[in-house]
């Protein structure tokens, strides 16, 4: 229903809305990547916007200086995202819980203080202008908003196809359940630090698709997309639509991209409603929209703290 | 050889304040595991008061205090409030504390504008010192002076009194430590609030070295979780060696390789938790 109306959509609407549309489905990629780890495996990472943001420099730097094309940025922005990634999950993934937020933190900080800082490739804060649209040889030109928004709509099929796939492969239960229980899923046999590193370097390379396109659709990358307060706002995303749901991120990045560029139309205190809406997130909703609306069947589910802890002492009990 | 003395000293003293800021949010982090992204916020709200104060005729003490007092009372509000129901929720800490930093962000912004501004300094503390062919700005040793005293002070608080005890007490085992009857929410409302305090400090200290200016909050809070994750959660020692590593880091960093200077203080940091995932000082 969603999918149908996405595609007959834009005739209905106003080139401003489309853009935001546009816009929104991009995001709504990074969100869903950032789902795989956050939703799923429930590892909650500082640093995602490094891989969003490494997708799109890899664009704004091959087009622009080299004249490269689609063919080449793609492949080139998605293998940097996952190469980063491949890296930087082998120093992260030795942390759990604040300490993984901490190291993806400062790992996320490298890659923004390269972007900010290495100013001969990166042209520092003034960022990468002028990026062309990509010509795919197709009768429409992408540089026009409606044929631009069919090409961000089927990245974000192909994006939400293949998470969908992997989340309801037999990889993606094993993620759930480490999420649930990583001491389980250990003594099942299961290689736990495996499935958590694979998922963290598939999320990382879906942000850097997501860059790609964005770089293509804003025509215009710098160090604010990889910033620590991009990150958060991902976190946000997929918190407010509803984790381990993938298309309620969808719907989180959807919203936060229409309330900042709608409410900034409105009002110069948009941050001080966006701050509200983080506070707000926490305190109604903190299993995000989806999961408040969702029936759930009443899950035997004991309180989070000392789950392992009681598991052990059965464990010593009955030997 | 003087560029090592002078860049070894600036260093040393942006540690000093990076101490100051970080020595807090290391005992909230020990204590609570609350990831605060407020506590840059309360670095640049703590800078803009004292701002005010001396604005309104206040000296500079005046405007230490002030900024202090104000920035502990809102650290307060908003643990009572909001954080200390979040215990174990990282998500919900992060985006909690994020929201707060934003509406400050911006209420700062409608308060004190959009414009730079430098807290004068009293006049025994400009100027300089020189030793041969080396200067040495009074400020910059001000700054080590009070990081080196709020180091001692908080030394002697943790390992000295009663209070201490139950801190390091609540850090080690918070159900341990209500069980045997220590007001855990007390105590951490305390920390909270002395975490805050110290921020506070640090702005008032900054702005008359860097200044304040809109966006000196997320600027420095990276800083401030680098020298925490570095020395170790809720460990002193840990955050002063971290503060010291990291305002050496980022001066030779910035002197030496301008155009990778971020690279070269969170590369290194990234390759200590590589190896130690909690820290030089820190405890799983």
């Amino acid at each position: 229903m969603i999918f149908f109306l996405l595609l007959v959509a834009p005739p209905f609407l106003s080139s401003f809305l489309l853009t935001l549309v546009t816009q929104a489905l991009i995001y709504a990629i990074v969100a869903m990547s950032l789902d795989i780890i956050l939703g799923y495996t429930g590892l909650a990472s500082l640093g995602h916007a490094a891989y969003f943001g490494l997708g799109a420099y890899s664009v704004g730097i091959l087009a622009t200086r080299y004249g490269a094309g689609f063919g080449i940025t793609l492949p080139a922005g998605v293998f940097l995202a996952l190469a980063v990634a491949a890296i930087f999950g082998l120093v992260a993934l030795r942390a759990t819980g604040v300490y993984f937020l901490m190291i993806t933190l400062a790992l996320g900080m490298v890659v923004w203080g390269l972007a900010h800082r290495w100013v001969t490739v990166t042209q520092g804060d003034n960022g990468i202008s002028a990026i062309p649209r990509p010509d795919l040889g197709l009768p429409w030109s992408l540089a026009l908003s409606i044929p631009f928004y069919y090409f961000a709509l089927a990245g974000f099929f192909i994006a939400f196809w293949i998470l969908r796939t992997i989340v309801r492969s037999p990889f993606g239960q094993t993620l759930v359940g480490i999420r649930e229980s990583e001491s389980r899923m250990r003594t099942l046999g299961y290689h736990v630090w495996l499935h958590k590193y694979i998922g963290f370097v598939i999320a990382g390379g879906v942000a850097g698709f997501a860059g790609v396109l964005w770089a293509y659709y804003n025509g215009f990358v710098s160090p604010v997309e990889l910033q620590l307060a991009t990150s958060v706002e991902v976190l946000l995303m997929v918190a407010l639509g509803g984790r381990a749901t993938l298309i309620g991120p969808a719907l989180g990045a959807a919203i936060i991209v229409f309330l900042k560029n709608l409410v900034s139309v409105y009002t110069h205190r948009w941050l001080l409603i966006l701050g509200a809406v983080y506070i707000l997130t926490i305190v109604y909703a903190p299993e995000g929209i989806l999961g408040a609306i969702k029936w759930r069947p009443k899950k035997v589910k004991p309180k989070t703290v000392g789950v392992e802890d009681l598991t052990e002492g059965e464990i010593g009990g009955s030997v | 050889m003087e560029f090592w003395v002078t860049q070894t000293f600036n260093g040393i003293s942006y540690g000093a304040l990076l101490f100051l800021l970080a020595g807090g949010l290391s005992l909230i982090f020990g204590m609570m595991r609350i990831v605060n992204m407020t506590h840059g916020s309360y670095y640049l709200l703590g800078g803009y008061v004292g701002l005010s104060a001396i604005w309104r005729g206040g000296n500079f003490p005046l405007a230490i205090l002030a900024g202090a007092l104000v920035i502990a009372i809102v650290g307060i509000v908003e643990w009572n409030a909001f954080l200390k129901r979040l215990g174990g929720q990282e998500l919900g800490q992060v985006l909690t504390t994020m929201g707060f930093a934003l509406i400050f962000q911006d209420l700062a912004l409608i308060i004190w504008g959009g414009d730079p501004y430098t807290i004068p300094v009293p006049a025994m503390l400009s100027g300089a010192y020189q030793i041969g062919q080396l200067y040495f700005p009074v400020y910059r040793i001000f700054i080590i002076a009070v990081a080196a005293l709020v180091a001692v002070l908080l030394w002697l608080v943790l390992e000295q009194t009663r209070v201490g005890a139950m801190m390091r007490a609540t850090v080690d085992d918070p159900e341990m430590a209500r069980g045997v009857g220590i007001n855990v929410h007390g105590i951490s409302m305390m920390v909270f609030a002395l975490g805050a305090l110290l921020a506070a400090v640090a702005g008032v200290v900054a702005g008359g070295f860097v200044g304040v200016y809109p966006g000196a909050d997320f600027e420095i809070l990276p800083y401030a979780f680098v020298v925490v994750i570095v020395g170790g959660m809720g460990s002193l020692k840990g955050a002063l060696i971290g503060s010291l590593l990291v305002g050496l880091l980022d001066n030779f960093g910035k002197a030496l390789f301008p155009e990778l200077s971020y690279f070269t203080l969170f590369a290194p940091m990234a390759a200590i938790l590589a190896m130690r995932p909690t820290g030089l000082y820190g405890r799983a």
